[in-house]
C-alpha cells in the first residue's frame, strides 16, 4: 500500500533507500505516545496562505479552499491533530534558498500553514493552487501540481507525510513520485475531489482531501483493559 | 459471502521532498514573520529537570554522502521516563519537557543537533524495563515513507544488555548501529548518532 523504500524511477530513492528488512516491533509506550500541541502556538493567519505572507496585496494564482478530515482506519475522527502543508507558487516556484526553477518568486506568497484539527477531526486552509514544476531525474520530469501534508496524530507511530494531488490532473499518471506507490487505488486516495458545492462563489473553488491515520483501537493498558 | 470488513485504508506516505523546510522550518529558510518560531528547535528550558546532553550526528545515504536536505524528529521520555503526551496513562511528565524536537540537518555540513536531556527508562509491553532511548524519524528527498529508529546510549551497557527491544535484532553485529559514543563538548556530555541508510554500516530501523 506504501511506496516501497527502493523506487529506482524516482532516482534518489537508489541511494536513500534501506537494504536490510525492518525490524517488526510491537509498537510500546515509545510509540503509542506523541507529541500533542495547543492552539496557542497558532496564529490567526496559520491557515491562511493568501494573507499569512502577503506584503502589497494577494498573491497570483487560482483561488482555492482545501478541506477534509482526519480519521483514523475506522473512520473516526482524530481531533487535535496538527496538518501541517507547503507548496510552490501559482507558477510552481517554490521560496527555498535551494531553488534555482526560472519561475519567479511571488512576493506575497511564502507557501506554509497549519492548521490543528476541531472536535471532528476536520481542518481547512485557503490558498493558491499550485503550478506544476520540473525536477531534475529524468530529462523531462514534472510533479503534477501538489501540495506537501505533515500530520502528527496522538502517536508518533501514527506521524505522516504524504502529498495532495488534484482531481482531473493528466500529470499525475506521469510522475515518478506518484508512481513509487504501487496500487492505482492508493493513489486515487491523494488525489483530492473538486467540490462544486462548497465552492465559494466568485471567489475560491473548493477541494475535499481526507487523511486516514495508522491505527483502530487503543491498546489494552493495564488501568484500561475494555479498550475502545 | 461473507461481511465485508468495512475498514479505510491508511493515506499512503510520499516523500518529503527537497523542500520540507518550508513547512516544518519556515524561518530556518528565511520565510520569516508567518510563524513566530519554528516548531520543536527547543526542548531544553531552564526549568526541565535531568541531565542535559547534546544529540548530533548526520545521515549519510549507500554513497556515504551526508544528506544536506533530511529533517529529523525526536521522541522521547523525561529524566523519570514518562511521555508528555495524553497517551502517558503512567502518571505526569515533566510539564518543562516537551519530549519532542525537531531539526534538520545543515545546508553545507550535513550535520543535526539537539539540545535535549538524558531520558528515563521506559517499560516494554510486559513490564521489563527497556534501555534509555530516544525514537528517530527520518524524513528527506529520495525517502518514500519516513524512517523510524532508535538511539541508545554507550555509557549504559548494563541496561542496553537487557533492553527487551535490542534483544530482538537477530543479527548482533548491527546492535551497535544503535548505539550513541559518548563524548563530550563545551563541558556537556555529547553523544554522536550517525545513521546510514544503506550499505555496511546500516542503521537498523524499525516497522
Amino acid at each position: 500500500w506504501h511506496p516501497p523504500a527502493f523506487t529506482p524511477q524516482y532516482k534518489t530513492s537508489i541511494l536513500r533507500s534501506p537494504r536490510y528488512p525492518l525490524l517488526s516491533l510491537d509498537n510500546t509506550i515509545s510509540e503509542m505516545t506523541g507529541p500533542v500541541f495547543g492552539h496557542d502556538k497558532l496564529g490567526p493567519l496559520d491557515n491562511d496562505l493568501i494573507r499569512n505572507f502577503a506584503k502589497t496585496g494577494d498573491p497570483i494564482g487560482q483561488r482555492i479552499v482545501v478541506y477534509g478530515r482526519v480519521l483514523d482506519e475506522n473512520a473516526r475522527p482524530v481531533p487535535g491533530a496538527l496538518v501541517e502543508f507547503w507548496q510552490a507558487n501559482a507558477g510552481g516556484r517554490y521560496r527555498h534558498r535551494k531553488e534555482t526553477y526560472l519561475a519567479p518568486l511571488d512576493p506575497n506568497f511564502g507557501g506554509c500553514g497549519r492548521v490543528i484539527t476541531d472536535q471532528e477531526g476536520r481542518y481547512w486552509f485557503r490558498t493558491i493552487k499550485p503550478g506544476a514544476y520540473p525536477w531534475p531525474n529524468g530529462v523531462n520530469d514534472w510533479r503534477p501540481a501538489h501540495i506537501h501534508f505533515s500530520i502528527f496524530g496522538h502517536a508518533f507511530a501514527q506521524r505522516l507525510i504524504t502529498q495532495m494531488y488534484f482531481e482531473g490532473d493528466p500529470m499525475i499518471w506521469q510522475c515518478p513520485i506518484v508512481s513509487t506507490i504501487p496500487d492505482r487505488r492508493a493513489v486515487e486516495q491523494l488525489i483530492a475531489a473538486l467540490d462544486r458545492e462548497s465552492t465559494l462563489p466568485m471567489d475560491a473553488l473548493a477541494y475535499k482531501f481526507d487523511i486516514v491515520l495508522r491505527g483502530r483501537r487503543s491498546t489494552l493498558f493495564e488501568n484500561r483493559m475494555e479498550g475502545n | 459471502m461473507v461481511q465485508k470488513l468495512d475498514r479505510l485504508k491508511e493515506s499512503p506516505s510520499q516523500t518529503a521532498g527537497p523542500y520540507v523546510h518550508i513547512g516544518a522550518t519556515p524561518n530556518w529558510v528565511e520565510i520569516t514573520g508567518v510563524w513566530n518560531e519554528d516548531l520543536g528547535l527547543v526542548l531544553v528550558g531552564p526549568e526541565t529537570k535531568g541531565e542535559r546532553i547534546v544529540v548530533k550526528g548526520r545521515v549519510f545515504d549507500g554513497s556515504g554522502t551526508p544528506l544536506k536536505d533530511a529533517l529529523i524528529e525526536i521522541w522521547q521520555a523525561d529524566a523519570q521516563g514518562l511521555y508528555n503526551s495524553p497517551q502517558e496513562k503512567r502518571g505526569q511528565a515533566d510539564p518543562h519537557f516537551t519530549g519532542w524536537g525537531r531539526q534538520p540537518t545543515d545546508g553545507t555540513t550535513g550535520e543535526y543537533k539537539f539540545e535535549t536531556i538524558k531520558p528515563g527508562r521506559v517499560p516494554y509491553k510486559d513490564g521489563r524495563l527497556m534501555a534509555p532511548h530516544v525514537t528517530f524519524w527520518i524524513v528527506a528527498r529520495g525517502i518514500n515513507i519516513g524512517l523510524h529508529t532508535r538511539m541508545y546510549f554507550s555509557d549504559e551497557e548494563k541496561a542496553n544488555a537487557e533492553c527487551p527491544v535490542l534483544a530482538r535484532i537477530e543479527h548482533k553485529v548491527r546492535v551497535p548501529t544503535l548505539i550513541a559514543s559518548r563524548g563530550e563538548e563545551n563541558g556537556v556530555p555529547t553523544y554522536t548518532f550517525d545513521i546510514h541508510l544503506q550499505g555496511e554500516k546500516e542503521t537498523v530501523f524499525f516497522d
